[in-house]
């Protein structure tokens, strides 16, 4: 007994330390240098030449918000020191979405900038980062948080989709209370998620997935009645075209699987931009004809993309997430 | 004063059976290794993996019916090898070996599926032989304390696990393998544990041939606190409604949100024990059956113009303390020892899936008629088969 003692005893031991030694040698793991040509210390600011964008490239300014010029996006992009998870912006006024290091559970740092990208707002959210925009007018801004049940696989994951009116400060946790109606009839259910909000032009007529009991619809939402009506059905992470007739969403084909493709409002017609890979976000309008949007690369890591509604897509920043055009 | 006559409800650990202290350790640093990564999972596949965690909803249903099918061939397989603690250790170790699947796994979504549904097989395997061990190693009469004993000891690990994970998270500046390797290592320790300090029970060989399972179900008393269990789990409200619930009656910050499910843990942690002890003493069934009044004040208290969430959390944790571990110590002692796992495996399958069909009623109560009156009529239901049931006195009768 008391050799079996022993051995239990030199067994635990050797597990602790094996786990203190894997923590231990984790904590010196990443890259000293970055993987691609970065021009750092720069001021950053919200203008209409430039596109912003999350930097994924290996090294020390890996997750900060970078900047390339539109007319040569495959120049050496520029950081600051502003951390963000995603990034958007329009009419002088961004949002960056942080994840909060070392909650559990997690929480997401809401912070809103103005065009010299100073902190004017934020706050703190349950969740992690997963959608964000700015509306047309840079009168709104809006997220979307991926928060979780109690227990995993016991009640799953969900979305909470909520906005700030950035003059008068009004703060709108959730959505969820929004009055919706599917096939004319006022929907309640106990599975009730929202994601993706895209605003219209005159900052009132908005556009939101929402999802239950595994179907999604396209709601077209008036935010200052307070309802909205689905219009469409299998649309996900809708964006609205600059002249307000196109939505460009992610269209689901399998489990884990979507496409890119556009709705157009006023004929409800569906068409496919040649772009075959599977894109999960929320994609961005560059001008009426074109779109920008991340696709997951071989390296696991993502890479920033556009395609034309009919010319095929190119490749515009590797290594990067959540584009901005906007300012 | 009746209470008084009961005696001080302290009980000091000693007196409680060495094995229930040392399988409620092995509960404790299990459930420290499983909490850690249900802590994390949402930031690694959102962060770690840029995965879209709405992928992974779809398959919670299918988990639950599989763990509550694996736990009657658990109990069925412990009794019928009698090897209570072997049965139970195959669990516990397919759970700590899931945890390395989180590295193997990377970001392929089916092989993650497949993780999860590993580790939910092992906590489906090893609960019923781990609860006849219990029932097995403690005198009839002190059974409501033992269960009491471990499971407070199981919920003190469920405490600890998101603290750990946010210690070894600080530590390794933020690497997610780290916490499932380190998740792994305890759940590894859990396994050693319990070979070293865990003694099995062999039941004394049958004299007649071995009943098959549901022929367990002729024996009048244990067929009837299964239909009562699982009659009154057709109308017990799922966790996740009920802080739905609280957070909208009430406006409860959703920045507090994530922290209610801790209100109930802590109130079951308090009472368990206590509650235990007194089932031992004036009746686990009036006990089993008080828990559920609880849960029905509580619901009551959501609905009505008083009260406040606090209150209702403890009378939510007060159910638990008074159903989790009563149930198995009321029943256990109808259970002939060579069938004590395979029976009290029926007896919480029968109660498990009651309760997911009363979570898929509330749903559809939910899209009908909105939150408040699906409350309502769940309640009110729950009330008329908790009064039936201590009408009809399944148990008690016989006390």
């Amino acid at each position: 007994m008391s050799r079996r003692l022993l051995l239990a005893t030199v067994a635990v031991l050797a597990l602790l330390g094996g786990a203190i030694t894997y923590v231990v040698q984790a904590r010196t793991g990443g890259a000293t240098e970055n993987a691609v040509p970065v021009v750092t210390g720069q001021p950053m600011k919200l203008d209409p030449q430039t596109m912003l964008f999350r930097n994924l490239a290996d090294g020390p300014d890996s997750g900060k918000l970078a900047a390339v010029p539109m007319s040569d996006p495959a120049a050496a992009r520029r950081v600051g020191e502003l951390h963000c998870d995603r990034f958007a912006a329009a009419r002088g006024t961004a949002i960056c979405l942080r994840l909060k290091p070392g909650s559990l559970p997690p929480l997401t740092d809401m912070i809103v900038l103005d065009a010299n990208l100073r902190e004017r707002h934020r706050e703190t959210l349950p969740g992690t980062p997963s959608r964000a925009r700015v509306s047309p007018d840079g009168r709104i801004v809006n997220w979307t948080l991926f928060v979780t049940g109690d227990s995993y696989a016991a009640t799953g994951f969900s979305t909470r989709t909520g906005l700030y009116e950035v003059g008068s400060g009004r703060l709108v946790k959730t959505i969820e209370e929004l009055a919706v109606f599917v096939h004319g009839k006022r929907y309640f259910a106990s599975d009730l998620n929202y994601w993706g909000i895209t605003f219209g032009a005159d900052g009132n007529r908005f556009y939101v997935t929402l999802g239950s009991k595994g179907k999604t619809y396209l709601i077209e939402a008036d935010y200052r009645a307070y309802r909205g009506t689905a219009i469409a059905e299998n649309v996900e992470c809708p964006s609205l075209s600059p002249d307000g007739r196109r939505i460009a969403y992610k269209q689901k084909v399998a489990t884990g699987t979507w496409r890119l493709a556009v709705l157009d409002l006023a004929t409800h017609q569906i068409t496919h931009p040649p772009e075959s890979r599977s894109i999960d976000d929320q994609p961005v309008w560059q001008g009426n004809s074109t779109l920008v949007y991340p696709v997951r690369n071989t390296r696991n890591t993502l890479d920033i993309w556009s395609v034309g509604l009919t010319t095929p897509p190119k490749l515009l920043i590797p290594e990067a997430t959540s584009p901005s055009l906007g300012y | 004063m009746y209470l008084a006559s009961v005696g001080p409800l302290r009980t000091p650990l000693r007196r409680v059976p060495a094995n229930v202290v040392a399988l409620g350790i092995v509960s404790l640093v299990t459930d420290v290794s499983a909490e850690m990564v249900t802590a994390i999972l949402p930031l690694y596949l959102v962060f770690g993996l840029g995965l879209n965690p709405l992928q992974f909803g779809l398959l919670d249903g299918l988990y639950a019916g599989a763990t509550a099918v694996l736990r009657l061939v658990g109990g069925h397989a412990a009794d019928r090898w009698r090897r209570l603690k072997a049965v139970a250790g195959i669990g516990y170790a397919l759970s700590a070996i899931s945890k390395l699947g989180f590295l193997a796994a990377g970001s392929t979504v089916p092989a993650i599926g497949a993780v999860l549904a590993i580790d939910r097989a092992g906590k489906g395997i090893r609960t019923a032989p781990r609860d006849a061990l219990i029932s097995l190693s403690s005198p009839a009469e002190t059974m409501g304390r033992s269960f009491g004993v471990h499971r407070a000891l199981d919920t003190v690990g469920a405490f600890l696990g998101p603290l750990v994970a946010t210690a070894v998270l600080w530590a390794s500046l933020g690497d997610y393998n780290s916490v499932f390797v380190t998740s792994f290592c305890l759940a590894a320790c859990a396994v050693i544990l319990l070979t070293t300090f865990v003694r099995d029970h062999s039941p004394p060989s049958p004299r007649s041939a071995q009943l098959p399972v549901f022929g367990l179900l002729r024996d009048p008393d244990f067929r009837r606190c299964c239909l009562w269990a699982a009659g009154l789990g057709l109308f017990t409200i799922t966790d996740s409604f009920v802080y739905l619930a609280v957070q909208r009656r009430w406006d409860v910050s959703i920045n507090v949100f994530p922290l209610l499910p801790l209100g109930t843990a802590g109130t079951f942690l308090l009472l368990a024990v206590p509650l235990g002890r007194l089932g031992d003493r004036i009746g686990r069934w009036k006990i089993f059956l008080g828990g559920h009044l609880a849960l029905v004040l509580a619901l009551l208290v959501i609905c009505g113009p008083v009260g406040s969430w606090w209150l209702v959390l403890a009378l939510h944790g007060t159910f638990y303390a008074a159903t989790d571990g009563v149930l198995p110590a009321a029943v256990g002692p109808l259970l002939p020892e060579h069938l004590r796992a395979s029976g009290l495996a029926v007896l919480q399958t029968g109660q498990a899936l009651a309760r997911m069909a009363a979570a898929v009623t509330v749903g559809v109560l939910w899209t009908l008629w909105d939150l408040r009156p699906a409350i309502l009529a769940i309640t009110l239901a729950l009330l008329a088969v908790t009064i039936a049931a201590a009408v009809f006195k399944p148990l008690e009768v016989r006390r």
